[in-house]
């Protein structure tokens, strides 16, 4: 009885990682975007979204396997990313940071309004590449899905980690996020650190689509609702805190699973309510997050 | 510019404003009356959005989550609920007259504001910002789960209720029969024009300069004697009454809520609303509330896809196509009017008192 | 001596501000020269006009070649600015620090560079790992010069480095400056307010008075004029 309600509570801590990871994928993009350009990108989840269309474009109409198509996609994302960055966001990156949110917002509506276009609203199917097998560990079943999607997240973040932490151009990065006079001062190219920033963010995002899409169908609307769960993520771990993005991402895909199960009052319905409440609660107590260090006021 | 010219200008400005809003019935069909009444509400939901945002520096991605408050207190008010029957809320509503339930609707909004307020205190910046957009996201689920009380996913009707002032039936005003989007147009922009003052005076005075001293630096404003406490929860009361009046109107004007009327697509067009208008200033807005609601109109219209060149005019019909115009035209407006409408007002005003002086003096 | 820096008749704007009008100076290779004179003269400006960190015109020479751009192609060009109040990044670690310097460097050699910054920082290797923030006020300076040296610069520029240090640590610092002048052969242009330490350190001096040059000429006959140290320098 005892073991069986274990085993239980284990398969949802462990499909609770599996969305988690997914939040945390797009909780870093904002942290890094937030990082280097001081907002929060509101059309993250659009450019997810259409990436991933991207990738089912080419295994369905173009017939390429999911992993190749997977490779192709991240270098698009990156260009995509990086684009955006010199074309849309640079021109307004001066000045009221208000403008620069307004502009992301524009960004989603024409980016969703294209998605519509081209691909029509009718939901897709992308096959997961990880199939519909289950795994029997110690009496816990998991699905080889959700294992292969925690994979893939934790795979991308030590990656990222190691390119922040231990090249040269990751270096340059982060002087250019925390001090960019100082670093334009040394010889970076400030405004192309945060072009690549955001071609980093880009990539990312569809990671996350890509991995979310096989589960949840493939819809112009699919990532908005990822969006703000990646953001409560973000704020929750605190906004500037990379590993702040990435346990709160999990701890937040953990929590809403359990909540869901094993809080009658609640069901399906007010979880996400109740999720945010917990976040707020956790915001009175440490206002910048659980990793942010609180913010340094200059009089 | 001269203070004195400046206030001049504004007293003209909003004479002008006044006249036009009155006369502008005379010249419109009652269905575009009715879709320049949508513009009155948003222009009090801008008013307040911007006290918070534009004057004292706070962000708030969750208006509509106030408006839906001043929405469903009028709606109950008028309705009632299965929770309370026609008795209504604690034994007041259910039966109350549409209008009388306007500056209910922004009281309760308002002390939902100053409740809120207080423990925003602890947070600034992005922290408020994810805890106003949290509080809009959610309430569409609350709603829906407090089924007795709010009338669940399906909403409460007013269409056809006696409390309705004007309905099918048109109503009599002082002398002049007015039919329902004419009446709903004079109701809207009197309450409008009439807050649009309000908050003129309240801008102008102490109040107004102790919230712009939160906004230019915490720090400073506090060393300066300026209760912050005070002062940002005042604003957040303040601007979630004004919320709670638009909202009011919203049930009013649709004569139905439900939880897709408050979408959080509202709350994120009121910040587009108060940013393209210009922040921290009051003549704008009544363009940044044509915006929110026209340009969506407008995008989907012939008027655009015919000055486009012919290879993509066909699939402008197509779906999608309007939001990327609209996304867009969202994009070049904060290209080119990095200080919104009204930072091109303030423009062309200093340009007018230069020409004057160059040619008196 | 070959001239390294010229500035001739270098203008400078903040927005419609001018705070430099007609500055001209020349700065040989292997000296230590000063620029002196009152707060707002326009010495940080003379600096960042330099860096590139102004909008400026007028020519500014670095042996014989135009410098034009933002501060990066400065930086390229081999001008290393510690600009005032330190400019560390105090996010990150003091080798991170020390890396960023050597960021236009294209060689191998970095490692061993920050190995040989103990010669001049004994501290400084041991405590690699340490968040520069975290340093005091004195070490968070020498860890800005340090800096400025890892991207083996042919020009020094420093900004009121005394600003808010000990007298001992202001004296520990210019005498590493000079140490580097004559074993390294390095030129450096400094800024300070404090006239009397700068003028001990250097060879020549400019005094600026509201963005012109008032004055020139070497630091002994500055020093020695009695009514040049009370009217330009304060002492
Ligand atoms: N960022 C700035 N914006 C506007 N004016 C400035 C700025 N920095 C300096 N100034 C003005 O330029 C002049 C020279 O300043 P600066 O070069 O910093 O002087 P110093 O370093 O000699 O104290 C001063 O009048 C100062 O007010
Ligand atoms: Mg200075």
């Amino acid at each position: 009885m005892v073991a069986a309600a274990f085993a239980d509570f284990m398969q949802q801590v462990v499909s609770g990682l599996a969305s988690g990871g997914v939040y945390a994928a797009l909780a870093l993009a904002l942290v890094i975007i937030h990082r280097s350009t001081g907002v929060i990108n509101f059309s993250q989840g659009e450019m997810a979204t259409l990436c991933t269309y991207i990738a089912w474009t080419l295994t369905v109409n173009h017939g390429w396997s999911y992993w190749p198509a997977f490779v192709a996609t991240v270098g698009f994302s990156f260009l995509f990313g990086v684009v955006t960055h010199r074309v849309v966001i640079r021109p307004v990156e001066r000045g009221n940071v208000l403008r620069v949110v307004i502009v992301t917002i524009g960004l989603l509506i024409a980016i969703n309004g294209f998605v519509v276009w081209q691909w029509s609203g009718e939901p897709q199917a992308l096959a997961s590449p990880f199939g519909t097998d289950t795994l029997d560990i110690g009496g816990v079943i998991v699905s080889v899905g959700d294992i292969g999607t925690i994979a893939v997240t934790i795979g991308i973040v030590i990656l990222l980690w190691l390119l922040f932490q231990f090249t040269k151009v990751g270096l340059a990065l982060r002087a250019a996020a925390v001090n960019p006079n100082e670093a334009r001062l040394v010889g970076v190219r400030v405004t192309w650190m945060l072009a690549l920033g955001w071609g980093l963010a880009a990539v990312l995002g569809a990671v996350a689509g890509m991995l979310t899409a096989p589960s949840v169908g493939l819809d112009p609307q699919m990532m908005q609702p990822i969006l703000i769960y990646a953001f409560a993520a973000a704020i929750l771990g605190g906004i500037d805190s990379p590993l702040g993005a990435v346990v709160g991402g999990l701890t937040l895909g953990v929590m809403l699973n359990l909540i869901g199960v094993y809080v009658d009052f609640v069901g399906a319905e007010l979880k996400l309510p109740v999720a945010l409440l917990v976040i707020l609660v956790v915001l009175l107590v440490k206002p910048s997050g659980l990793f942010g260090r609180p913010e340094v006021k200059r009089v | 510019m001269n203070p004195n010219l400046t206030r001049v200008t504004g007293f003209v400005g909003f004479a002008l404003l006044v006249v036009l809003v009155f006369l502008l019935p005379e010249w419109i069909s009652t269905f575009r009356a009715q879709q320049f009444a949508y513009v009155g509400i948003y222009l009090i939901a801008l008013l307040g959005l911007n006290i918070l945002t534009g004057y004292t520096g706070q962000i708030s991605l969750g208006h509509g989550a106030f408006m839906a408050i001043g929405g469903y207190t009028t709606a109950l008010l008028m309705a009632g609920n299965e929770q309370f029957g026609q008795e209504g809320l604690l034994g007041i509503g259910g039966g109350m007259k549409d209008v009388w339930t306007i500056p209910i609707a922004g009281l309760v909004a308002g002390l939902f504001g100053l409740a809120f307020g207080l423990p925003a205190l602890r947070l600034s910046g992005l922290y408020l910002a994810l805890a106003t957009f949290a509080i809009a996201v959610a309430l569409p689920s609350v709603v829906k789960r407090f089924e007795e009380f709010s009338g669940g996913g399906s909403g409460v009707n007013l269409f056809g209720l006696p409390e309705l002032t004007a309905g099918i039936i048109p109503v009599d005003i002082a002398g002049r029969e007015l039919v329902f989007n004419d009446w709903l147009y004079y109701l809207c922009w009197s309450i409008a024009l009439v807050l649009f003052g309000i908050a003129w005076l309240i801008l102008r005075g102490r109040t107004g300069r102790a919230f712009r001293a939160v906004r230019d630096s915490e720090t400073a404003a506090v060393s300066s004697g300026v209760s912050l406490a005070h002062y940002k929860t005042l604003a957040f009361g303040i601007s979630a009454a004004y919320a709670g009046v638009a909202g009011s109107l919203f049930a009013i004007a649709t004569t139905f809520v439900n939880p897709d009327t408050f979408p959080i697509a509202l709350s994120i067009f009121l910040l587009v609303g108060v940013v393209v208008g210009g922040l921290g200033g009051l003549s704008g807005l009544v363009v940044g509330a044509i915006f929110i609601q026209f340009l969506p109109l407008w995008a989907q219209g012939e008027g655009v896809a015919s000055r486009l060149p012919g290879f993509i005019v066909d699939r402008t019909k197509e779906p999608g196509a309007p939001a990327i115009i609209y996304g867009i035209v969202l994009i070049l407006l904060m290209f080119f009017l990095p200080n919104g409408v009204g930072g091109l007002f303030r423009r062309a005003g200093q340009t007018l008192t230069r020409w004057r002086y160059s040619r008196s003096g | 001596m070959t001239t390294l820096l010229e500035l001739d008749q270098v203008e400078a704007h903040y927005g419609p501000v001018q705070a430099l009008r007609d500055v001209s100076l020349t700065v040989s290779e292997g000296e230590v020269v000063a620029v002196l004179g009152a707060n707002g003269a326009g010495k940080t400006t003379t600096l960042r006009a330099i860096s590139g960190t102004v909008s400026r015109s007028g020519s500014i020479e670095l042996a014989g070649k135009q410098i034009r751009g933002g501060p990066e192609a400065a930086a390229k060009a081999g001008i290393a600015h510690v600009p005032e109040g330190r400019g560390t990044f105090v996010e990150l670690s003091v080798t991170e620090n020390l890396k960023l310097g050597a960021y236009t460097r294209r060689d191998r050699q970095v490692k061993e560079d920050i190995a040989r910054m103990s010669e001049y920082f004994p501290w400084m290797v041991e405590r690699g790992g340490q968040r520069a923030g975290t340093l005091s006020g004195g070490e968070q300076q020498m860890l800005a010069l340090a800096r400025a040296l890892m991207g083996r610069p042919r020009l020094l520029l420093l900004d009121e480095p005394s600003l808010g240090l000990a007298p001992m640590i202001v004296r520990e610092f210019f005498r590493i400056v000079r140490e580097l002048n004559e074993k390294e052969g390095l030129t450096v242009l400094v800024v300070e307010q404090d006239a009397r330490i700068a003028l001990r350190s250097s060879s020549r001096a400019y005094v600026l008075e509201v963005g012109r040059v008032a004055l020139t000429g070497t630091s002994e006959q500055l020093q020695g004029d009695e009514s040049v140290r009370r009217s330009y320098l304060g002492y």
